[in-house]
C-alpha cells in the first residue's frame, strides 16, 4: 500500500455537498444521550443475573493468615463466595506486566484477587455473589479475614535503600525500570553556559475519575462454552483477547461488546483483576454476573497515575538559546507493573517529550520507576506529557527572565522551524508535519498578548496579580508498532481495520476497531466514509464496540482514533468506491474513470444528473447479479487495515496560553482565560476536535490545581471521596479558546492527526506557568502540582 | 422472596401512578432504574457529590441516591425520560446536541435536570451564574464550555 | 456502596417522634434532609437500627418573624431560607451565608435543622446562629427545652442535644439596626465545605467597634467564638492595627484542625486575611448604612 499519493485527485474538495471533512457535524449518540436513552453496561440486565461485590484489603501489605467464608456463605442472598485461590485456579497463568520494548524491565505476577498476601490498599481478596449489590455488600462485611500486616512501601524517595523493605523478593529490590537517554556532550554543554537554570518538580498522584465507574456484565453460556461480556470499556478487542488467554476460553468463543461508555480517559483501557474474577465467577456459575465498581472503591481499584518527581536543569545563553536539558525522573508505580500495558510508560514518555518542541541537541534524561504499595499506576489520559511539559516549560520561563527575554521571544528564539522537518528532536524521536513558529503567531493574535501584558501591569500597580502563562508542546499520537504496543506479544493492536460494505437498500454500513466514548468517533468516521462515497451522512451508519460486529482493532487510545481508524475507513472506503464505479461502469458502459459518485447517485465527472442510484447498484449487485457479466462478481464489501510504517507515533504540536488571578494572601488562584493553538493535521469535525481539546484542558488543570490522590505512611489512601478527591466543576474553570493550524501528517492520505489528550498534556504546564508569572513580583515560584493555597502560601513564604 | 424490609409506596413518576414494594434502604435513583426501568438517571458517587443521579422531585431538583425510595411515597417524581416526552427543555435538548454540550452522556441527564431549574427561574443570567448554578454537577468530558454555551443560548432565546 | 439494612418509621406527630427516640436513643437516627446522613449510611459510616423519618411532621415547617425574633422550624429547606423575604430583611447574615451552602439540588433537600444537628465543622449556618446568639428548641418526652447557642456547639459533631431529643427549630433574633454582619468563607470550590470561614455581627459607630462577635468555622472542629480577637477589637476606634491585634490574638482563640485542605499555620494565616477583610468590611458597610 503506498503512501505516497495525490491527495487532491482522491479527496472530494469541500465544495461539494457531501463532503463532510472539515464540517461540524452534530452526533448521533448526543440525540439519544440527552433524552436518557443512551444504554451503558449498569443499565443491562440478563435473567438469573447475580451482582458482585469485592472484600479488599484495608491494608497496603498484608499476609493473609486465614479466609473464612462460610458466614458470608450463609448470607441471604448469596449465591457464593470466591476467594483469591479459587479464581487463581481458574487462570492459566499469573499476568506479568512487562514488555520486551522496556528492556530491564521487572514485574512480579499477579493473580486477579490477593491469594496469600495484598500489596495495596484495595486490591481484592475475595468476590461475593449475590441476587443485589446490597445483599452482596452485607456479605462481603461476614468474610472473614485475619491478616498480619506487613511493611509497607510508601515513598518513592527512599524506595531503593537498602533499609527499605523489598516489596516483592524475588524481584530483588523495588525498581521496575531504568532508562537514561544520552546524546553526550550534556556535561560540556552545563560547564560552558552562560546560565543554568535548575529545579526540583513534584507531581501528586491522580486517578480518572470517569463519572460512570467501571462496569462489567459477564455471561458464560455452559451449553454452548461462549463468554459474552458486556463491558464500559474502549478496547473491547483487548479485553476479548487478555480474557480468553487469562481464564482460558478459546478466544474465538468470546464476543465483546462496548455498550455507551460513560467517560474513560484512557482508565478503560486496561484491564482489572476485580473484572477477571467476575468473569471467572460467572464461568464458575454458568450465571451473568454484574460488577459495577462504587465511587469508593473505584479510589483504590481504578489504575492511578502522575505520581513523579523530577530534578532538572537546562543550559542556555546569554541570547536566550537553550544549549542542554537534563531530567532525572523518579515515578512511583503502584505494588504491579499493570498487564498488559505496563507502569513504566508515564516515565518513559516524560524522557521522550520534556522539552520536545525545542531545536537543542544536549539532551539526558534519566528515568526510574519503583514499585509502591499503592494502587497499580499506568497510562490515562496525555501520559506523561502533563508533567514532562510542565517542567520542560517552567525552565524555558525561568531561562526566559535570566536573559531578559519575553516568553514568547525565547520561545520563537528555540521551537524547531517550520520549514525544518522531518528531524530527530534530542530525545531522538523522529518528528515531522510541525507548525510550532505558526502556532505561536496564532497564539499571540488570539490572546492579544501585547494588550494582555499591558493589562498586567496596570493591574499589578492596583495590588491586582495576574498571571500570564504560556506553554508550547509536542504530544505523541496515534502509536505504531515499531514502538511499543505488540512487541513482545503483547495483546494490543496499533493497527485498525475498517470494514465497509454497501447493503442492498443502498445504505453504507461502516464497521470499524475504533471504538466511541462520546467524543466522536463513530461520527468522524461515518463523515469520512460518507465524504469519499459521495453520500448523504444518513445513508452511513458506523458500526463499533462489538467484536462480534467488527474487524480486529486497538480500540481508542493513545489519541489513535482519526489518524489510525479514520485512514482505514478512508482507504477501505476508497476500494469499495472503486467497485461501486467499475460496477456502475459496467451497467452505463462508460469508463469508471468518467464516473463520479454524489449524492448517493453516480453521475458523469462535473454533472448534477443521476445516471443510477448507489440502491439500484446495491440491489443488482445483491439480488439481480444476472444482469451483469459472469466474469463480474460483485462483492461490494471491503476490509482494510491501517498502521503506521516506520514511526512510533505521529507527534502534533501547539501551544496553550492562560490568563490567571493570584490572591496573594489566601494564595488561591482563578482562572481566567485559556487559549489553544493546536495542529492536529487535518481536522475532520472541527467542533467535535475543539470539544476534546477543552475537555482535555479542564482535566489537565484539575489536576494542576486541585486533584491529588493522598496516601499517608501506612499506605492509606486518605482521601478516597469525591468530597476529598477535588475534581473540576463548572464554577472555577474558565472559558477556552481554540484555534487549529492544519499541517497534514504525510503518513497518511487523510492528513489527520491526533487530539484527544494534548489540552491534558499541555494545561498543566500552561498553568503552572502563568502562576509562576503572577508570583514573581514576590520572587516565588511553585513547582509542585497540584498548586494548592498551601503550595502557594509557602513558596510566598505566608505560612 | 423477599430478602429484606420492604414497604409499599405510591407515587407519581413521569405522570403515571406507580405503586410498588420497595427495599427500605434502596434509594430512589436505585428504584427507579431497577424496578421502573427508568435508567436514564445515573449513579456516579452515591454521595451526594457528582449530580448523575439528579431528579426531580415535587417540582425542584434533587440528588436521587439521597432519597430513599419510600421517601418519595407521595411525591410527584420526573426523571429525564418523562422530562423529554413533556417536552419542557426540547430546546434546551436541542442546543446541548447541536452545540455539542455532552461527549459520553453520562452526567447529562443530572445536567439536563438542574439546567430545567435554571431555566425555571425564567430570567437571562450572565455566563458566571450560569457556572455558578451547574457547580453541583460533575462533568469530566466536556470541560462546561460547550455546556456553558448551551445554556446560554437557550436563555436568550426564551428571556431575552 | 449500598446502605446497610434498617429499619424506617414514619411518624406523622411530634409526640410519636419522641417517643420512638426515647425507645431508641442512639440507635435511632433521624432523617430529615438526608444531605448528610445519606451519604454516611450509603458508605456504611453508621449503621443505625432505625430510621426516623420526620419529613412529615408540620409542625417542623415554617420561618416567621415573632415579637423581634425569627423562627425557623427545623424542617425549612435551604431553598426556602435562601429565598425567604424574612430572612433576607431580618437576618441578613444567613442570608450572605445561604449561596455558599452547598448546590442547587442540596440546598432543595437539605435542612436548617438538619445543619444545625449535625453540626459540620465546615458548615455555615452553625457559625451564623452563634454569631446572632441563637436559642436552639429541643423536644424529649420531658419536655421542651431551650439552649443557647453559646452552649449548643460542645465539639466535633457533638452538640448539647441528648440522643433523645428531636430539634425543633432554631429562635434567632433580628438583626439589629445598628449592627452589621459580614459573612466571609474559603473554599476550595463553589459550594465546597470551607476550608476557612468567619461569621460577623458587630456594632460599628463613630469609627469603631463594639461587641463584635466574630465567630470562625471551617478550621476549627466547632464554631468558635474567638474572644481575645473581639477583645482586641471591641471599644477601640477602628485602625489597621487594630485589625492586626485582632488577627494576633486569633492564634490563642483558634486551634486549627490538620487535614488534607491544609495544615493548622495555613489555616490560621486563612482565618487572618478573612478576619482584615470582614473587617474592613464591617466598618465600610457601617458607612454606608
Amino acid at each position: 500500500m503506498t503512501q505516497q499519493m495525490d491527495i487532491k485527485a482522491r479527496l472530494t474538495p469541500l465544495d461539494r455537498p457531501n463532503s463532510y471533512v472539515g464540517r461540524a457535524l452534530s452526533r448521533l449518540g448526543a440525540r439519544r444521550a440527552v433524552a436518557g436513552r443512551a444504554t451503558y453496561t449498569d443499565d443491562m440486565s440478563l435473567p438469573r443475573m447475580l451482582h458482585a461485590a469485592f472484600v479488599r484489603s484495608p491494608h497496603a501489605h498484608a499476609r493473609i493468615l486465614r479466609i473464612d467464608t462460610d458466614a458470608a456463605q450463609r448470607a441471604p442472598g448469596v449465591v457464593r463466595v470466591m476467594t483469591g485461590a479459587e479464581v487463581a485456579k481458574m487462570c492459566t497463568a499469573p499476568w506479568v506486566g512487562t514488555l520486551t520494548c522496556f528492556p530491564g524491565m521487572k514485574s512480579a505476577p499477579q493473580y486477579p484477587m490477593a491469594v496469600d498476601r495484598a500489596c495495596w490498599q484495595g486490591e481484592p481478596a475475595a468476590i461475593v455473589l449475590a441476587q443485589t449489590r446490597a445483599l452482596a455488600e452485607d456479605a462481603a462485611e461476614l468474610v472473614e479475614i485475619e491478616w498480619r500486616p506487613l511493611p509497607a512501601v510508601t515513598e518513592k524517595e527512599t524506595a531503593l535503600d537498602r533499609s527499605t523493605p523489598v516489596l516483592h523478593p524475588q524481584l530483588g529490590d523495588n525498581l521496575a525500570f531504568r532508562k537514561l537517554i544520552d546524546t553526550g556532550g550534556v556535561d560540556a554543554a552545563f560547564a560552558a553556559a552562560d546560565f543554568v537554570i535548575e529545579g526540583t518538580f513534584n507531581f501528586g498522584r491522580h486517578t480518572a475519575v470517569s463519572l460512570e465507574p467501571r462496569a462489567i456484565l459477564a455471561d458464560y453460556n455452559k451449553p454452548t462454552q461462549l463468554l459474552t461480556i458486556h463491558t464500559s470499556s474502549q478496547v473491547p478487542h483487548m479485553i476479548r483477547t487478555v480474557f480468553a488467554r487469562t481464564l482460558g476460553v478459546p478466544e474465538h468463543n468470546v464476543r465483546v461488546v462496548a455498550p455507551d461508555v460513560g467517560g474513560s480517559f484512557g482508565l478503560k483501557i486496561h484491564t482489572f483483576g476485580d473484572e477477571i474474577a467476575a468473569t471467572a465467577a460467572a464461568i464458575a456459575l454458568g450465571r451473568p454476573v454484574k460488577f459495577i465498581a462504587d465511587r469508593i472503591e473505584s479510589f483504590i481499584s481504578d489504575i492511578h497515575a502522575r505520581e513523579n518527581r523530577i530534578a532538572a536543569r537546562m543550559a542556555v545563553s546569554k541570547a536566550g538559546e537553550i544549549q542542554a536539558l537534563e531530567i532525572d525522573v523518579l515515578s512511583g508505580a503502584g505494588a504491579y507493573s499493570q498487564f498488559p500495558r505496563t507502569s513504566v510508560f508515564e516515565a518513559n514518555q516524560i524522557l521522550n517529550i520534556t522539552g520536545g518542541p525545542y531545536k537543542h541537541r544536549h539532551y539526558r534524561g534519566k528515568a526510574t520507576v519503583v514499585y509502591l504499595n499503592k494502587v497499580p499506576t499506568s497510562q490515562y489520559r496525555a501520559v506523561g506529557h502533563p508533567i514532562g511539559n510542565s517542567v520542560g516549560e517552567a525552565l524555558v520561563d525561568w531561562a526566559a527572565e535570566k536573559t531578559g527575554l519575553d516568553p514568547i521571544q525565547i520561545r520563537r528564539r528555540n521551537v524547531m522551524a517550520d520549514d525544518s522537518y522531518p528531524r530527530i528532536t534530542a530525545a531522538g524521536i523522529k518528528v515531522a508535519d510541525m507548525s510550532h513558529q505558526r502556532c505561536i503567531d496564532v497564539l499571540v493574535e488570539r490572546m492579544n498578548y501585547a494588550a494582555l501584558r499591558t493589562e498586567q501591569a496596570r493591574l499589578r500597580e492596583q495590588g491586582i496579580h495576574r498571571g500570564i502563562g504560556i506553554a508550547a508542546f509536542i504530544k505523541g499520537t496515534a502509536p505504531g508498532p515499531k514502538g511499543y504496543y505488540g512487541v513482545g506479544g503483547a495483546p494490543i493492536a496499533s493497527q485498525d481495520a475498517c470494514t465497509i460494505k454497501l447493503e442492498p437498500g443502498g445504505g453504507i454500513i461502516c464497521a470499524v476497531g475504533v471504538t466511541e466514548q462520546g467524543q466522536g468517533v463513530d461520527t468522524v468516521m461515518g463523515q469520512i466514509a460518507a465524504s469519499v462515497l459521495g453520500v448523504p451522512i444518513e445513508q452511513v451508519r458506523v458500526i463499533s464496540g462489538d467484536t462480534d460486529a467488527t474487524p480486529y482493532g486497538g480500540g481508542t487510545y493513545a489519541s489513535r482514533a482519526t489518524a489510525i481508524g479514520g485512514e482505514a475507513v478512508f482507504q477501505a472506503a476508497h476500494e469499495l468506491r472503486s467497485e461501486i464505479l467499475s460496477l456502475a461502469g459496467t451497467l452505463l458502459q462508460a469508463p469508471p474513470s468518467a464516473l463520479d459518485l454524489l449524492d448517493g447517485h453516480v453521475v458523469d465527472n462535473g454533472s448534477t444528473t443521476s445516471r443510477i442510484s448507489l440502491a439500484e447498484i446495491a440491489r443488482i449487485g445483491h439480488f439481480q447479479v444476472g444482469e451483469l457479466p459472469n466474469s463480474v462478481q460483485p462483492i461490494l464489501s471491503v476490509t482494510r487495515r491501517y498502521r503506521l510504517l516506520e514511526d512510533l507515533y505521529i507527534f502534533t504540536n501547539g501551544i496553550h496560553g492562560a490568563y490567571v488571578e493570584l490572591d496573594p494572601d489566601t494564595g488561591f488562584i482563578r482562572l481566567l482565560k485559556h487559549w489553544v493553538v493546536e495542529d492536529c493535521g487535518r481536522v475532520i469535525n472541527p467542533q467535535l476536535a475543539d470539544e476534546q481539546v477543552r475537555g482535555g484542558c479542564v482535566q489537565g488543570l484539575g489536576g494542576a490545581l486541585y486533584e491529588h490522590c493522598i496516601y499517608d505512611e501506612e499506605g492509606q489512601l486518605v482521601n478516597a471521596s469525591m468530597a476529598d478527591y477535588l475534581t473540576p466543576m463548572a464554577a472555577e474553570m474558565p472559558d477556552i479558546e481554540v484555534a487549529h493550524v492544519q499541517t497534514h501528517t504525510s503518513v497518511s492520505e487523510l492528513g489527520a492527526k491526533g487530539v484527544g489528550e494534548s489540552g491534558t498534556g499541555a494545561a498543566p504546564a500552561v498553568v503552572m506557568n502563568a502562576v509562576n508569572d503572577a508570583l514573581r513580583p514576590f520572587g516565588a515560584h511553585v513547582t509542585t502540582q497540584p498548586m494548592t493555597p498551601e503550595v502557594i502560601l509557602e513558596a510566598l513564604g505566608k505560612v | 422472596m423477599s430478602l429484606e424490609e420492604e414497604l409499599t409506596v405510591s407515587m407519581t413518576v413521569n405522570g403515571e401512578s406507580i405503586t410498588a414494594s420497595v427495599p427500605v434502604r434502596q434509594h430512589l435513583v436505585d428504584f427507579l432504574r431497577t424496578e421502573l426501568g427508568l435508567t436514564g438517571s445515573h449513579i456516579g458517587c452515591e454521595h451526594g457529590i457528582c449530580g448523575a443521579c439528579s431528579v426531580r422531585v415535587d417540582g425542584v431538583v434533587v440528588r436521587g441516591c439521597l432519597m430513599l425510595a419510600v421517601q418519595a411515597d407521595g411525591c410527584d417524581v420526573v426523571t429525564i425520560e418523562g422530562l423529554t416526552d413533556a417536552g419542557e427543555i426540547a430546546d434546551l435538548q436541542a442546543n446541548f446536541v447541536e452545540r455539542n454540550a455532552l461527549q459520553c452522556g453520562y452526567c447529562t441527564p443530572g445536567m439536563l435536570m438542574t439546567a430545567a431549574e435554571l431555566l425555571k427561574q425564567g430570567k437571562a443570567m450572565s455566563r458566571d451564574d450560569i457556572r455558578t448554578f451547574l457547580s453541583g454537577n460533575y462533568c469530566r468530558c466536556t470541560g462546561y464550555h460547550a455546556i456553558v454555551d448551551a445554556v446560554e443560548a437557550t436563555l436568550q432565546a426564551r428571556f431575552a | 456502596m449500598k446502605a446497610p439494612r434498617f429499619s424506617y418509621v414514619r411518624p406523622q406527630s411530634l409526640d410519636h417522634v419522641v417517643a420512638l427516640l426515647a425507645e431508641h436513643g442512639d440507635d435511632a437516627r433521624i432523617l430529615a434532609g438526608g444531605q448528610s446522613l445519606m451519604p454516611v449510611l450509603n458508605m456504611r459510616l453508621a449503621q443505625p437500627r432505625l430510621l426516623i423519618d420526620i419529613n412529615r411532621i408540620d409542625a417542623l415547617n415554617g420561618i416567621s418573624l415573632t415579637g423581634g425574633c425569627v423562627r425557623i422550624g427545623a424542617l425549612a429547606r435551604h431553598a426556602e431560607v435562601m429565598s425567604s423575604p424574612v430572612i433576607a430583611q431580618s437576618l441578613p447574615l444567613i442570608a450572605e451565608a445561604m449561596p455558599h451552602v452547598a448546590h442547587v439540588a442540596v440546598r432543595n433537600r437539605g435542612t436548617f435543622g438538619g445543619s444545625i444537628a449535625l453540626a459540620d465543622p465546615s458548615a455555615e449556618l452553625p457559625a451564623c446562629i452563634l454569631a446572632l446568639e441563637a436559642s436552639i428548641v429541643v423536644e424529649s418526652v420531658r419536655g421542651r427545652r431551650t439552649i443557647p447557642a453559646a452552649d449548643f456547639f460542645r465539639g466535633l459533631y457533638e452538640t448539647a442535644r441528648s440522643a433523645d431529643e428531636l430539634l425543633i427549630e432554631v429562635r434567632i433574633p433580628e438583626q439589629r439596626r445598628d449592627r452589621v454582619s459580614v459573612f466571609m468563607e474559603l473554599s476550595r470550590r463553589q459550594g465546597d465545605f470551607a476550608i476557612a470561614g468567619l461569621a460577623c455581627y458587630a456594632r460599628c459607630e463613630r469609627g469603631g467597634m463594639s461587641e463584635a462577635r466574630l465567630v470562625y468555622f471551617g478550621s476549627e472542629v466547632k464554631p468558635t467564638l474567638a474572644r481575645r480577637a473581639m477583645a482586641a477589637v471591641n471599644g477601640n476606634a477602628w485602625s489597621p492595627a487594630v485589625s492586626e491585634a485582632a488577627c494576633s490574638a486569633l492564634a490563642d482563640d483558634l486551634d486549627p484542625i490538620d487535614n488534607t485542605f491544609g495544615r493548622p499555620a495555613t489555616k490560621l494565616h486563612l482565618q487572618r486575611v478573612l478576619t482584615r477583610r470582614a473587617l474592613a468590611a464591617a466598618m465600610e458597610r457601617a458607612r454606608v448604612q
